[in-house]
């Protein structure tokens, strides 16, 4: 059997005709899956991991064709099949699971009907009248609660994780001997990660499927798989069981990207490969070297600038309330129909009196999953949201009180500033760089004339280690880490005290998220800022953070410093967040 | 510091911004697309003649001459003459001026008042987005060409009433698209971003959310150039609009109406070829302007 692998790509080129010429995605990609195996296509955006699983499947782009190589599944030359040859392959040989299980449902279709669809397309034999009860079975299987109400559930009436699950039972639904899984987790809160991932493995073991996993996390491809394969710019640059990669990387990109991993044990500078790390502090002026040097120093919260300011929080919130009515479609009949209002008023409490602290120069993390309030609280505190009721105080001043349209233009908007989630997001596509960074100061800064403003962008540009030549780009000829750096530009342009970083990295490549927290932790250290770190990633947030706020339901559920609530948790909720995380395992040298 | 991995640099030229950027994908998007390069090329000639079409014309398009009338096309008069002996040729290039510059200005306003109208709508939402929802229903209840006549015959017939008029009955289309275009972008990250840099709502509206939308409000202003030209004509057709003797599309299909049955055909199918090629112009610049002004879609 192990002579004969299920799936063979050997020398795969593959090439999308582009406006700039033949780009070649893939290039000379040799991968093998055996009957049985579990493997890891591990790589950063763009290195041409997903090409290589589409070319798998043949479902390229039109621009995109397969020029040179073969791949051969269980016999069958796929570059030479024909379209119904490959359509029956599809579904019943191999299926997939895509990133974004919202996108792969059909909105307007019962899960249970969509179920059915594959199996009435793929197994001809079966009973028409069978196919309802395989569906729910099939539910069963990926472990969906009361399968036989879900199976006339809408997919915008389950949660992400449930609609993954779905997604995984369409895929599964023929029995297939292969399953590709596209960044199957990605998006889904770490606990419902963990829920999926095992899911997939358990079954896929039970029916001795072969499984290719693709993943830009190494922590992930090392937990569930039994090889891995690392590709860069196209190219697979080293391929080895999982045990043997992580024990003793060979090439030099495993390396670096294991080492831009956040794990236990390791502090923030450690991220970056050695020789850059040197660079990082070399580009910086003697001022911040001179700080950065001493990082230890500036971890500790009380050792800051204005010493006898500690004595007071910088940002003082308590009892924080946000309330949002429920309008549910009973809700919405009921005054179509003028029906009686229900007795009590119909709230939904996305943060329930909520009460922190962040001090001068100190930076607190606030973790939790989607849908815990902890974006509304920072919404809140920046005075983008009203809250219900509560006390927000920024610097000794009562900043709650100021409705969000008048805070815009008070001198107080200038000390609370904000880093965004998602970078090309939160630029304005008709802007260039240079134009996102100096909007703040052209607002509410005392910078004037074109020539001044021009020498502060490029100041700014300098602090956050963006090329001045990009400054005219505009966002689409950036990549993710250039426009993260324009967005912390623009979030420090006006010397901020207070700044809330939503999830700054998540959109971000390993290798270029750990160039970013570093340089997070070098503009505090530098500039004096307070940071309100909001994250699910708690690995993340143990590098940055001096504290640590664990949100629930609206709730804090523990709060305390990094070492303390990472390293010896207190309350399950923690607990259950710090198991779910995979861990590779730490390399020897 | 140089610590962004080098592997995600994007390739290509350091600076293309500006007018540069603007000629370079014109010309890409002409060469891989010829109707647009066609569509473009017409432009340019209904551009040329309503800018120099009076100083170029062999004839004054008002001259009569009782001698030459009702003559056939001939090298001479091109078009032929009408009943009064007045050269069509002339006359249709003279009249080019005039309805573009209807069509201009009717778009212009429309833009301004269905467009801003629709952004505010979108963004604000509440009873602004139900104010301006409910005019545009209105509007849209009437048949629209009955509507514009409506308007005229209310107003008084002049070139102004006419604008006017076509501005009215195109307002739910741009208050529409504006609406939907604007209310996408309202939670959008970089408008968020631009509440954080003190910028105050109306600002946000103007300089963040209007430029990002400007892409689709173009093609929307060529296809409604087409239809604006033809509003005017037709209104002049049926005596609603630019009075005789003046040199207009329109006009001149309708008077020369009455002579296709005595075999004249001349008199009423240049005049019409002229606004059938303006409309089918505008149609076809639609699609090659959306290419060309949206970054975000060149690929």
């Amino acid at each position: 059997m192990t002579a004969q692998p299920l799936l063979e790509v050997q020398d795969l080129t593959v090439e999308f005709t582009t406006r700039r010429g033949i780009v070649k995605a893939v290039q000379h990609v040799n991968i093998s899956v055996a009957k049985g195996e579990t493997l890891a296509i591990v790589g950063e955006s763009g290195s041409g991991k997903s090409v290589t699983s589409y070319a798998v499947m043949r479902i390229l782009d039109r621009a995109g064709k397969i020029a040179e190589g073969s791949v051969m599944f269980s016999g069958i030359d796929v570059k030479a099949a024909t379209e119904d040859q490959m359509r029956d392959l599809r579904g019943r040989e191999v299926s997939m699971i895509f990133q974004n299980p919202r996108a792969a449902l059909n909105p307007i279709r019962k899960v249970g009907d969509q179920i059915e669809d594959v199996l009435r397309t793929h197994v001809q034999q079966a009973q028409v009248a069978d196919h309802g009860e395989k569906a729910i079975e099939a539910l069963e299987q990926v472990k969906i609660a009361r399968p036989r109400e879900r199976y006339h559930a809408y997919p915008f009436e389950l949660s992400g994780g449930m609609c993954q699950r779905v997604v995984i039972a369409l895929a599964l639904a023929c029995n297939p001997q292969l399953l590709i899984a596209d960044e199957p987790t990605t998006g889904l809160d770490v606990t419902t990660q963990k829920a999926v991932m095992d899911l997939i493995v358990e079954l896929t073991k039970r029916r001795a499927m072969s499984t290719i996993l693709i993943t830009h996390d190494l922590g992930l491809a090392a937990a569930y798989c039994d090889r891995v394969v690392v590709m860069e710019k196209g190219r697979v640059v080293e391929t080895a069981t999982a045990a043997d990669i992580f024990a003793n990387p060979q090439h030099p990109y495993t390396k670096k990207l294991m080492r831009a991993t956040p794990r236990l044990g390791v502090s923030l500078r450690d991220l970056l490969p050695e020789e850059e790390s040197r660079a990082v502090m070399a580009g910086l002026d003697p001022a911040i070297h001179q700080t950065s040097q001493d990082l230890s120093r500036s971890m500790d919260p009380r050792v800051e600038p204005g010493g006898d300011e500690t004595s007071k929080p910088l940002l003082l919130v308590d009892k924080l309330v946000k309330e949002y009515p429920r309008q549910g479609a009973t809700a919405v009949l009921g005054k179509l129909f003028g029906r009686k209002p229900p007795v009590e008023p119909d709230v939904f409490r996305a943060v329930d009196g909520i009460s922190f602290a962040i001090g001068h120069g100190e930076s607190v993390g606030l973790v939790g999953e989607s849908g815990c309030g902890k974006s509304t609280t920072s919404m809140m505190v920046m005075r983008l949201l009203d809250q219900t009721s509560g006390l927000i105080q920024f610097d000794g001043e009562d900043i709650g009180s100021i409705a969000p349209a008048a805070f815009a233009r008070l001198p107080q908007r200038s000390r609370i500033q904000m880093v965004f989630q998602d970078p090309t997001d939160s630029l304005n596509p008709r802007f260039t760089a240079a134009r996102a960074i100096a909007d703040p100061i052209m607002q509410l800064g005392d910078v004037r004339g074109r020539d001044a403003l021009r020498a502060r962008c490029e100041e700014l540009a300098t602090m956050v280690g963006l090329p001045h030549n990009l400054l005219d780009r505009f966002p689409h000829q950036l990549s993710g880490g250039q426009k993260a750096r324009v967005g912390i530009a623009r979030a420090i342009a006006l010397h901020p005290k207070l700044v809330i970083l939503d999830e700054p990295t998540a959109a971000l490549d390993v290798s270029v998220q750990a160039v970013v927290l570093n340089l997070l932790q070098d503009l505090k250290a530098r500039l004096g800022m307070s940071y309100l770190f909001v994250s699910h990633d708690l690995n993340v947030v143990r590098l940055l953070c001096d504290r640590v706020i664990v949100m629930r339901t609206g709730r804090i559920v523990e709060e305390g410093s990094s070492e303390q609530v990472l390293g010896d948790p207190k309350d399950d909720y923690t607990k259950e967040l710090l198991t779910a995380i995979p861990h590779p395992p730490l390399p020897t040298h | 510091m140089s610590s962004v991995a080098p592997a995600v640099e994007p390739v290509g030229p350091a600076r293309t911004s500006g007018l540069v950027a603007v000629l370079e994908q014109t010309r890409y998007v002409l060469s891989e697309n010829k109707v647009t390069g066609f569509a473009f090329a017409l432009l340019l000639i209904i551009v040329f003649a309503a800018l120099f079409g009076p100083y170029v014309v062999p004839y004054d398009p008002l001259a009569s001459d009782t001698a030459a009338a009702l003559k056939p096309p001939s090298a001479a008069h091109w078009f032929g003459t009408d009943q009064l002996g007045r050269d069509i040729f002339s006359r249709v290039i003279v009249a080019t001026r005039l309805d573009f510059f209807i069509a201009i200005a009717s778009v212009a306003l429309v833009f301004l008042m269905g467009g801003l109208a629709g952004i505010a709508a979108g963004y604000f939402g509440g009873w602004t987005d139900r104010v301006v929802g409910r005019i545009a229903d209105t509007i849209m209840a009437f048949p629209l060409f009955v509507l514009a006549m409506g308007i005229v015959a209310a107003l008084g017939n002049t070139v102004q009433n006419i604008i006017l008029a076509t501005a009215i009955v195109n307002f739910p289309l741009y208050a529409r698209v504006a609406r939907a275009e604007a209310n996408v972008r309202r939670n959008a990250g970089f408008v968020q971003a631009a509440r954080l840099s003190g910028n105050g709502e109306f600002r946000i509206l103007l300089v963040h959310i209007l430029p990002n939308i400007m892409p689709i409000m173009i093609v929307q202003m060529s296809l409604t150039m087409g239809y604006a030209i033809l509003n005017a004509a037709g209104l002049s057709f049926i005596g609603l609009g630019v009075r005789p003797p003046t040199a207009e599309w329109g006009i001149m299909v309708a008077e020369g109406a009455g002579f296709m049955v005595s075999g004249e055909w001349w008199i009423a199918l240049f005049p019409g070829l002229a606004l059938m090629i303006a409309v089918f112009c505008f149609n076809l610049l639609g699609d090659g302007l959306r290419d060309i002004v949206d970054p975000q879609r060149r690929t």
